[in-house]
């Protein structure tokens, strides 16, 4: 797109994007410098005890400690496990509402729009929390079920949509060949949104991932818990930061995984079908309500399909 | 309900602490988030690198993280600050990427055709995106943009974990001392919220039908 906007450079533009490069780029490095530089000082906190600085080895030590990983593994696989079971939930979840969403009889379809539009506008962790007090089922299956809840409704939303937008004759031929109503959504239009939809599924279980940390607040004694808020105790107060530093790589790690396979998949559905129909989904997605802050992927998805149009 | 009736006031507060968050997150979010678009779509390679790895990072960190990071691990460097700015901080930095997304599969989402058509009829670059690209990109915009903030406001709820008394916070504070009256309470809280994200929801309906392109 960008490349339309202007003539390809030549000589003289071409210099003058390098050396718009490279002030940019000195700019940033001493942007990251003075940080580096402001953290690596010894500074004396609030109790009056000198501390050395962030980048000081006494901070990093840690980190060739077996008994942190541990507990990093143990704070992970919590997560995981959290994220997992409410992920199977939230496909199953997502699937019933988005039939019940296009159901022909208004009996089952309004009350499948008022599910869905309620759960999506609701913050996930006043779900975890009434979910918790309401029921008192424990910080995991509070987690579990307003996780699987919200993200079923948001991908019912999405399902629903990559139906909406497959064309009018795929229903109409399945209906001819007679097939019943059921049968066509299920074996002909059903197969086609769920492929459609497919990054768009995985992007908001990378959402759903990110959002297992939610269940810190209700005491879930997930990553973010086990080692950022009772590492300092275990390990040492001075150790925060670099605390800080393994849970982000963590999240990083695994996020940015997901988010790789949703692109990867992106592009294959792609490439695979015509880009007219993939463009529509695109735009159906773009103004799917609760996708505003779908994770990694969607956007990406998006740009995709449109590079692949043009 | 008495319980609701009897805690009006504090409820009325902590809506309007999330009101506060909602407005001063979301209008640094925008800005950052747009000099991040633009900066995504200049022809430096280095600014557009900048920001792929901001918007690509920041994406895929958990929001608790962020506001983990503001209130207790800034602290630890030397920053001191009161709780509800570094939750306004960690909101406006994990929403500003999504802003940049936003707007710039907006600028995206313009077809080629017309900067290719700008182009040939002579316009420069500046002109291009002034005249032709940006008000067609603005109207594309709106609409998700508003969707950014309705999941902001839902986000605003996080704040809740880190000493900011919001409306979370608050109902967790009214349920301790109220026990037998947690469903109405939830569900009041409920309520607050959907004052803020219903009308957006709608604005943002009324605005994708009235502003959107012909083509």
């Amino acid at each position: 797109m960008s490349s339309v906007l202007y003539d390809v450079p030549g000589p003289k533009a071409r210099r003058l994007s390098l050396i718009l490069s490279i002030v940019g780029g000195l700019l940033i490095a001493a942007g990251l410098i003075a940080i580096f530089v402001y953290l690596s000082q010894p500074r004396v906190n609030a109790g009056g005890v000198a501390q050395p600085g962030i980048f000081d080895p006494s901070r990093w030590d840690i980190l060739l400690d077996r008994a942190l990983w541990r507990t990093v593994w143990r704070g992970l696989s919590a997560t995981l496990q959290m994220a997992g079971v409410a992920a199977v939930l939230a496909i199953v979840i997502g699937i019933l509402l988005s039939m019940a969403r296009t159901a022909r009889s208004g009996f089952v379809r309004i009350p499948a729009t008022i599910v869905i539009e309620f759960f999506r506008g609701m913050p996930v962790l006043l779900m975890m929390l009434f979910i918790l007090l309401v029921f008192s089922s424990g910080q995991f299956w509070a987690g579990v079920a307003a996780l699987a809840v919200y993200n079923g409704a948001v991908i019912g939303e999405a399902l629903r949509s990559g139906i909406a937008s497959l064309p009018k004759g795929q229903r109409e031929s399945g209906l001819a060949l007679g097939f019943t109503p059921l049968q066509t959504r299920f074996s002909i239009e059903f197969p086609q949104a769920f492929r459609q939809m497919l990054p768009i599924i995985i992007a908001q279980l990378v959402v759903l991932l990110k959002d297992t940390s939610l269940a810190y607040i209700l005491g879930y004694q997930e990553l973010l818990n086990v080692v950022l808020k009772q590492g300092p105790t275990t390990f040492g107060p001075t150790y925060l930061f670099t605390l800080f530093f393994v849970v982000w790589a963590v999240y990083l790690a695994v996020n940015l995984t997901l988010s790789w396979i949703a692109r990867l998949v992106a592009r294959r559905t792609a490439s695979g079908r015509g880009g007219g129909k993939s463009r529509r989904a695109a735009r159906v997605i773009a103004q799917l309500g609760g996708a505003g802050m779908v994770g990694a992927g969607t956007t990406d998805a998006e740009t995709g399909h449109e590079q692949s149009g043009h | 309900m008495d319980a609701i009736i009897e805690n009006l006031p504090r409820f009325v507060d902590a809506f309007l602490v999330t009101v506060r968050l909602l407005v001063v997150s979301g209008v640094g979010a925008l800005i950052i988030g747009t000099i991040i678009a633009a900066l995504r779509i200049s022809p430096v390679p280095a600014l557009r690198g900048f920001a792929t790895v901001y918007t690509e990072v920041l994406r895929n960190t958990p929001l608790t993280l962020v506001l983990f990071f503001c209130a207790f691990v800034l602290p630890q460097i030397g920053t001191r600050l009161d709780y509800t700015v570094a939750a306004t901080i960690g909101l406006t930095l994990y929403t500003s990427p999504f802003v940049a997304e936003a707007v710039r599969s907006g600028v995206n989402g313009v077809p080629v055709g017309q900067a290719e058509a700008a182009r040939a009829i002579g316009l420069g670059f500046g002109q291009t995106l002034g005249l032709v690209i940006f008000p067609q990109a603005i109207r594309m915009v709106i609409p998700p943009l508003i969707n950014v903030l309705i999941a902001l406001t839902k986000n605003t709820s996080v704040a809740a974990g880190f000493a900011v008394f919001e409306l979370v916070a608050v109902s967790r504070q009214v349920i301790q001392l109220n026990g037998n009256a947690t469903v109405p309470i939830l569900v009041a809280v409920a309520v607050f919220y959907l004052i803020i994200t219903v009308p957006l929801g709608q604005a943002a309906n009324y605005l994708e039908r009235k502003v959107r392109v012909q083509r």
